[in-house]
């Protein structure tokens, strides 16, 4: 019985707040290194501005309320845009899983136009909408569009069949079905192509921005290039990936909530 | 054929033997005073799946209340038996009939070998489900619970499947079947998963409930132990036919391994395998 105890006890010594810091400790180390690399001289400030100095250089534009304003218009398009090509991208998954005739209606259309890089499509779109913020809105809907389509379609028919029969058996309406077994048994796949989509989210309104805008954290980045502001240009980048970051975090805080029966997520 | 194995045990022993054991753990009846079970009769059952015959004409009668184990080979038609009866499949020719009374579908469930619970939905969740179209009423709650006190799982009620073992899973699939109180329960090889100990307190746990609540219980098993063990009655299918109806007279609760046990399974068992060598 001691056997028993000693072995499993110190099995997995878990410290939650040391948890959520140790993922942090790569990037402020990586930062630390690049303050001393531009301290000593290293690398000069003219390729690569030290953190301090974009550090100061946001201050500067948080001030002058520039930096916040361009955050949310950024922010504004991608959640707007998320939720556009989201909830078309779910409704097609949803109907060509759930029925043989959409399928075949409508998936050969939908695979083709995957197939085309929806960035390539950024002249005819300049043509179409402008610079105007529909042309952003309709980028960024329809990068986001494929990968919850593709997941949630996957997700769907992959329920395992058994339990679709077990359903019906235990005489479920069609409504019940999809309440209790299918969406549920789909929602793992799904949460998958959430996450893909949050990247080809960034990915597409940065591009967009770059080319074609009057405000966002791309034509900040842009304009800073044109005035060789090169401590702005780098705090874009820097407010890219923690944005990202921050996107991937909410979308993993959902999934902790709705998938909490999964092995994969139960607390040990 | 038949006779030959009977085994020669009158019901008049049996009820002396009640009688006269105080010493013993109580012998109840051989089949439960009142019984909610239905009756289930066969008619030139037939099925074919293309061009394969799997069924080719099966003719019986369960009375109410009876336990009745469908052996056979692997592919001779015991599962697609079963899946007609329990309504999962499409007669191609023939009826199958339970007596006179008004069949809900909540009166007909089945256990499968998989326990299909829904891994997102708490254990007391799972045995709701099988309520059927009662699941929405004030009482639900209660039910369940009170099924899954039957399966000796109560205090598992608020965990999630994947936490359970392979034998508490198939537990709570039986709860889920019972809750609806159904009065023709079906089992496809239940316990054909799970290990050997397992398997048996779930044996004792099957014929528990069987008695207490005295639904006919159809059991298909590739187990002819577990056949003798538990059954009133033993048919063994062959070829899509019936081969072989074998009553086991043998008192409950029986004695694993009992000597009037290992014949009567002895001689199924051979039955099995000469039939297996004229192929």
């Amino acid at each position: 019985m001691s056997l028993i105890d000693s072995i499993s006890l110190p099995r997995r010594i878990r410290l939650p707040r040391a948890d959520g810091l140790v993922q942090w400790i790569v990037p402020l180390a990586i930062i630390a290194i690049w303050q001393l690399a531009c301290a000593t001289g290293f690398v000069p400030t003219r390729v690569l501005p030290a953190p301090t100095d974009v550090a100061l250089a946001g201050w500067k534009l948080l001030l002058s309320g520039e930096l916040a304003r361009n955050i949310w218009v950024s922010f504004w398009r991608a959640s707007i845009g998320f939720l556009i090509g989201g909830s078309i991208g779910f409704a097609f998954g949803l109907a060509n899983g759930l029925s043989q005739l959409s399928a075949k209606l409508t998936d050969t259309t939908l695979q083709m136009v995957r197939n085309v890089p929806h960035l390539a499509l950024i002249p005819l779109v300049i043509l179409w909408f402008g610079i105007d913020e529909s042309a952003k809105l309709f980028l960024v809907a329809l990068g986001v569009f494929f990968p919850i389509y593709l997941n949630t379609l996957h997700g769907i028919r992959t329920v395992d069949p058994q339990l679709i029969e077990m359903g019906r058996i235990y005489g479920m309406t069609d409504g019940e079905l999809f309440r209790r077994v299918i969406f549920p048994g789909a929602l793992p796949s799904i949460f998958v192509g959430i996450r893909f989509a949050l990247g080809i989210m960034w990915l597409t309104l940065i591009v967009a921005e770059t080319i074609a805008a009057s405000s966002g954290l791309g034509y900040m980045a842009m304009q800073a290039r044109e005035f060789m502001l090169i401590d702005v240009v780098v705090l874009s980048i820097l407010i890219y990936a923690l944005l990202g970051k921050l996107a991937d975090s909410a979308s993993r805080v959902l999934e902790r909530l709705t998938l909490s029966w999964h092995p994969a997520f139960q607390k040990r | 054929m038949q006779t030959a194995l009977r085994t020669s045990l009158p019901e008049t022993e049996l009820a002396s033997r009640a009688n006269f054991a105080p010493h013993a753990r109580v012998v109840r009846e051989e089949r439960p005073a009142q019984t909610s079970g239905l009756p289930l009769s066969i008619r030139g059952l037939r099925k074919s799946f293309g061009d394969n015959e799997v069924l080719r004409g099966i003719d019986l009668h369960i009375p109410a209340g009876q336990f009745v184990a469908i052996v056979g080979k692997s592919g001779c038609g015991k599962s697609t038996l079963l899946r007609l009866i329990a309504g999962l499949d499409k007669i191609d020719a023939g009826s199958i009939s339970f007596g006179d009374a008004a069949v809900k579908p909540e009166d007909i469930r089945v256990m499968f070998q998989e326990p299909r619970l829904l891994p997102w939905a708490r254990v007391l969740s799972n045995v709701e489900v099988g309520l059927g179209r009662d699941r929405a009423s004030k009482d639900a709650h209660a039910r369940a619970e009170k099924a899954l006190t039957e399966v000796g799982l109560a205090d598992k009620r608020d965990q999630w499947p994947s936490v359970l073992s392979g034998g508490q899973k198939q537990r709570v699939a039986l709860g889920r079947a019972l809750v609806s109180r159904p009065r023709v329960l079906a089992f496809d090889e239940p316990l054909g998963a799970l290990d050997a100990l397992t398997r048996i307190s779930m044996q004792r746990l099957l014929e528990r409930v069987w008695r207490d609540q005295g639904f006919t219980a159809i059991l298909v098993t590739h187990d002819v132990s577990e056949a003798v063990a538990l059954a009133d009655r033993v048919l063994v299918i062959d070829e899509g036919r019936i081969a072989h109806d074998v009553t086991v007279n043998a008192a409950r609760p029986r004695e694993r391994g009992s000597a009037e046990l290992a014949g009567l399974e002895g001689s199924i068992l051979s039955h099995l395998l000469s039939a297996d060598d004229r192929t």
